[in-house]
């Protein structure tokens, strides 16, 4: 079984964004981008499903601009076999997304697509779902735990009153919650390995989709601002505060 | 022009995060109708129906909804389509799974976890874990929306509306359903909390969650949180996770202890009205959120506002 994994470049989490004085986007000039963690989350498990013999081949595949390939070459990185890059500038929002991942997957013929719940950059968590309705493929998203039978998927997914599990008919479709695994780090060797693995150059143009929004930013602010209140000395205080400034008690 | 709202609920009841949803659906503009898809849910349509301003209720009452699956749930609105304008639903796990599924099969462009409703087709909703508030137009002629509740007031009771039968759709068959542990509790959930006490990494065990963190909770009647380290450490479970992308939530009082502040928390609590940190590091990032900081060790701060809690009759 194939395993296709698709990664996005965004912000690194470590970084705090700053909007834009003049309310068109974040600054995303000189700032560290580094792999979606649910993406890093997705491709380890798909490493593990090949080192447990459950997979054959790991295919990384990016949308995005040029500067994706480094990406894909940290997803080669940490052991995937091959990359493949979908060059698209600007915006492209998670439908788009979905119907190129479409295409993509529609020539490699995976039998699993895994792939991070969301991205933190637009916190949309909607790619995976997207993909799967224009594939007809059965999607299990927020997965914690994945076992393969057969051609078929066994999966525990986080729920808002718990855990759920599921049976999906290959192939399917598994989004990455926090607790499916801890992605490995990729080791200086593996980093010079992946230098000579291939990646696939694609234009978005090539699969014949409409990159259009259907979504028009109007604008990007700050939110409110919460400023920071008051140190209290000890339990008694506090206690004090709540009841008769707070009124919360 | 009709809005669909689709509700969450437990066959025998509606869940808040509906009556929340339905202000957003309402603010749309456009007469709401309610869609209540489960099995043996004639009571939970009852109680949409007795929401304020509900015009209409579909009950679709079939053991291919019973288990939350994405793909009869997303078949099912989609037959629906013809007839409205717009799909608004709670970003609850449930639609959070199934939205976007929904948002595809009609071509559309899902706006995910809105905050503010500006007109019928501009939306405000935060990115990067709310550090950024976007407006956004939606060119689309349906609209699929999610609503993040914890920024809407809940919509009353108040109206009478017919519940008719919705018919069921084909069901795709790709999936089905093998179990849960869904964690039974007396504590109020969540995401409709009027008090939250949560515990992050320096509770140091599972243990400690039931010998500190539970007993305040319990005293307050509140329900309990976690952070994601909590969470990621085993020492509490994966429902109980607040933030980024867990549960967002907006209570009359947050209590934090022994959480740090890291951004994606802060995401899912800044809206609280009113927050109290306990943490022994006067430089933790929880204290610029906070309005009510104390610097303290937790395992002697906890059993002492428990008590006091307890004095004044809590």
């Amino acid at each position: 079984m194939k395993v296709l994994v698709p990664v996005k470049r965004v912000v690194d989490f470590n970084v705090k964004v700053r909007v834009k004085s003049d309310g068109t986007g974040v600054e995303l000039a000189n700032v560290k981008m580094s792999m979606n963690p649910f993406d890093e989350i997705a491709v380890e498990e798909a490493l593990r499903l090949k080192e447990a013999g459950k997979a054959t081949e790991v295919v990384v595949v990016s949308i995005g601009p040029a500067q994706a390939s480094e990406t894909i070459r940290t997803g080669l990185a940490m052991g995937a076999d091959r990359g493949i890059l979908v060059k698209a500038e600007g915006h492209v929002e998670p439908l788009a997304v979905a119907k190129l991942l479409k295409a993509v997957a529609e020539a490699e013929k995976p039998g699993l697509i895994i792939l991070g719940k969301q991205a933190i950059d637009d916190d949309s968590n909607q790619t995976g779902q997207m993909l799967a309705a224009l594939l007809g493929w059965p999607q299990a998203t927020f997965a914690s735990k994945l076992e393969v039978e057969g051609s078929d998927f066994k999966v525990t997914r986080e729920v808002d009153g718990g855990l759920q599990t599921v049976k999906l008919k290959g192939p399917a479709i598994v989004t990455t919650d926090l607790r499916l695994n801890e992605p490995r780090y990729a080791s200086l060797p593996n980093i010079m390995k992946a230098k000579k693995k291939p990646i696939d150059d694609k234009n978005a143009s090539d699969y014949g989709v409409d990159l259009t929004p259907h979504l028009e930013v109007l604008k990007t602010a700050e939110p409110a601002g919460r400023k920071a209140g008051v140190k209290v000395k000890d339990v008694a205080e506090l206690v004090s505060k709540l009841k008769t400034e707070a009124g919360v008690l | 022009m009709t809005t669909l709202l689709i509700a969450e609920h437990d066959n025998a009841s509606i869940k808040d995060a509906t009556n929340k949803a339905l202000t957003a659906a309402a603010a749309l503009g456009a007469d709401v109708h309610v869609l209540v898809a489960g099995e043996n849910a004639k009571a939970a349509a009852d109680a949409a129906a007795r929401l304020s301003g509900v015009k209409k209720v579909l009950l679709a009452d079939n053991a291919a909804y019973a288990h939350d699956l994405a793909e009869p749930l997303a078949a099912l609105i989609v037959s629906l389509a013809s007839s409205y304008d717009a799909f608004v639903a709670p970003a609850t796990s449930r639609f959070k799974n199934v939205m976007p599924r929904v948002a595809a099969l009609l071509d559309v462009m899902q706006v995910s976890e809105i905050i503010k409703v500006v007109s019928s087709d501009t939306f405000e909703r935060p990115i990067y874990a709310g550090n950024a508030i976007q407006t956004v137009k939606s060119k689309d002629a349906k609209k699929v929306i999610t609503v993040r509740t914890s920024t809407f007031a809940a919509t009353g009771e108040g109206g009478s509306a017919p519940v008719e039968n919705a018919a069921a759709a084909a069901d795709p068959g790709l999936s089905s359903f093998l179990g849960e542990e869904v964690a039974k509790s007396d504590r109020p959930e969540l995401t409709s909390a009027k008090i939250i006490v949560s515990g992050g990494r320096a509770m140091q065990s599972r243990e400690n969650f039931a010998k500190y963190i539970e007993p305040l909770a319990d005293k307050l009647g509140a329900g309990v949180g976690a952070s994601r380290a909590a969470v990621d450490a085993g020492y509490a479970p994966n429902d109980w996770q607040v933030g980024q992308t867990g549960k967002v939530v907006a209570p009359e009082l947050y209590v934090a202890i022994g959480i740090s502040g890291a951004i994606q928390h802060l995401a899912g609590m800044k809206d609280s009205k009113v927050i109290v940190a306990i943490n022994k590091d006067e430089d933790a990032p929880i204290f610029q959120v906070a309005d009510y900081g104390l610097v303290a060790d937790l395992y002697q701060a906890v059993p002492e506002l428990t008590e006091a809690l307890g004095k004044l009759g809590k």
